[in-house]
């Protein structure tokens, strides 16, 4: 094989990489905030007393988590808006990311909310507080800082999931690898540096999630 | 004087299994009465229907006048609301075997949080009250440790502290010294028997049978779900009535 490489196209072009990496991982961080919260109720409801409950929150993860992401991201922005639902490119994309991310949180809080030992709920209600109280209090806290590291791991999927938002234009990292590569022919470049840059992003994302874990984990 | 707890014809079910068969107990103010019995005699579950960890099906608690979870409303039995409940259960505290410290915060700020939540105090007076009672427990100096860096007979004095803060009309005491190791066993024996002697109406569940003798002014041994024998603990411990009494004693450890 005779390839001459040459990164000149890159390296001009590296604000667009930044800029999309950072949109990357903007959405990223905006999806699984509001993954939490749609991942909360939906473990709760799992867990609910109420069949009707149960059953919501159970035919939402399935319907979610045997949906290929692609197939969801096309979906809610052909199809939705063909519904009366009309999204811009970016809120589509979050949308779309979050209610994914929720389905798969959603079993990781339901089995550390199954692993607490029921104790601690006795001693809230021993003392006088309300379940709600004891849910907000004890319960999500001490669950949160038990599934911290399997909310690091989801993390990190869902912000290289973010590459696939390329597919309905929107300008983040992956998109512009593509636009670059289309306008250069520099293919090899591209793809390698784009590659790169998502592995870097990961192992610096991994390693600082590891010290949040390291901090807010309960003290032994 | 009124008694301070008055248990009238109790009973409790799990399915069709029947623990409770119809209790009476009355306690006075600073009484402390200790349960003994082997386990599966309903003594843990009689005490868990005093602050309505469990519900009960028949009989009444009634607690500084209080009826407790219930209420008789045209003839029909209702159960109260969860913020009445809750309420009451605020009147007791309790003390389980497993501790059951909330773990991801401090000594101090565990005690804190019912006064701050239930009792809406706010920090800085939550934070002397449970300051003091740290201190009573001997943590003081250990106030701002995580329950997993203490060790079980530490967790269990917080855990004391955090129960008594609340000012309770009652406490209840639920094998206090089952989990934990037997050179941790003294310490927190000498807590409970400090608050005995000031006067706290105490209910306690337990397996040290000379601490019962100790401490207790009236014995309950609890058979089969009824209270099958009651006295001073020399008439429990001295002259026993019943043999099963008397083959329960045999059995444990002095």
């Amino acid at each position: 094989m005779n390839y001459d490489f040459n990164f000149d196209v890159i390296w001009r072009n590296w604000d667009l990489l930044a800029e999309g990496l950072g949109l990357g991982l903007f959405l990223a961080i905006v999806s699984i905030a509001i993954g939490c919260g749609i991942g909360l109720l939906a473990a709760f409801g799992m867990l609910s007393r109420h069949r009707t409950l149960r059953w919501i929150a159970v035919a939402y993860v399935s319907a979610i988590r045997n949906t290929p992401i692609l197939v969801l991201i096309l979906f809610c922005y052909f199809a939705l808006p063909q519904l009366g639902i009309a999204l811009d490119k970016i809120s589509s994309f979050v949308f779309t990311l979050s209610i994914y991310a929720g389905a798969y949180l959603a079993e990781v809080f339901r089995s550390g909310l199954v692993a607490l030992p029921k104790g601690l709920r006795e001693a809230g209600l021993a003392i006088g507080l309300t379940e709600f109280k004891i849910k907000t209090n004890i319960i999500i806290p001490v669950m949160f800082r038990n599934v911290l590291p399997s909310l690091s791991n989801n993390f990190i999927s869902l912000f290289k999931d973010t590459s696939l938002a390329a597919a309905i234009a929107v300008p983040e990292l992956t998109f512009y690898a593509r636009k670059i590569n289309v306008e250069s022919f520099r293919v090899i470049e591209t793809w390698m540096v784009a590659s790169m840059i998502y592995v870097v992003a990961c192992y610096v994302i991994a390693a600082l999630l590891r010290r949040l874990e390291l901090r807010l984990a309960v003290p032994r | 004087m009124s008694p301070i707890l008055t248990i009238s014809g109790l009973h409790k079910s799990f399915g069709k299994v029947e623990v409770l068969k119809g209790i009476d107990l009355t306690m006075q103010q600073g009484d402390v009465v200790s349960l003994i019995g082997s386990s599966g005699s309903g003594k843990t579950t009689l005490l868990r229907c005093v602050n309505l960890l469990e519900d009960f099906e028949q009989g009444s608690i009634e607690l500084a006048g209080q009826s407790i979870g219930y209420k008789q409303d045209g003839g029909q039995r209702r159960r109260l609301s969860e913020r009445e409940i809750a309420r009451q259960r605020a009147m007791t505290g309790m003390a389980f075997q497993q501790f059951n410290l909330f773990p991801h915060m401090t000594a101090i700020r565990n005690v804190m949080l019912g006064l701050i939540k239930t009792k809406k105090m706010p920090k800085d007076e939550a934070r002397a009250i449970a300051e003091k009672w740290l201190e009573r427990v001997g943590m003081g100096q250990r106030r701002d440790h995580y329950p997993g860096q203490l060790s079980g007979g530490q967790q269990q004095r917080v855990a004391i502290a955090r129960a008594i803060a609340m000012n309770p009309q009652i406490m209840l005491f639920d094998e206090v010294t089952s989990a934990l190791d037997p050179e941790l066993v003294a310490e927190v024996l000498a807590v409970v028997r400090d608050l005995a002697n000031e006067g706290m109406t105490m209910l306690l569940v337990t397996h040290e049978m000379r601490f019962a003798r100790d401490v207790s002014s009236k014995v309950v041994f609890m058979h089969q779900g009824r209270i099958h024998e009651e006295g001073t603990p020399e008439q429990i411990f001295g002259a026993p009535k019943t043999e099963r009494l008397q083959g329960f004693l045999a059995n444990s450890e002095f």
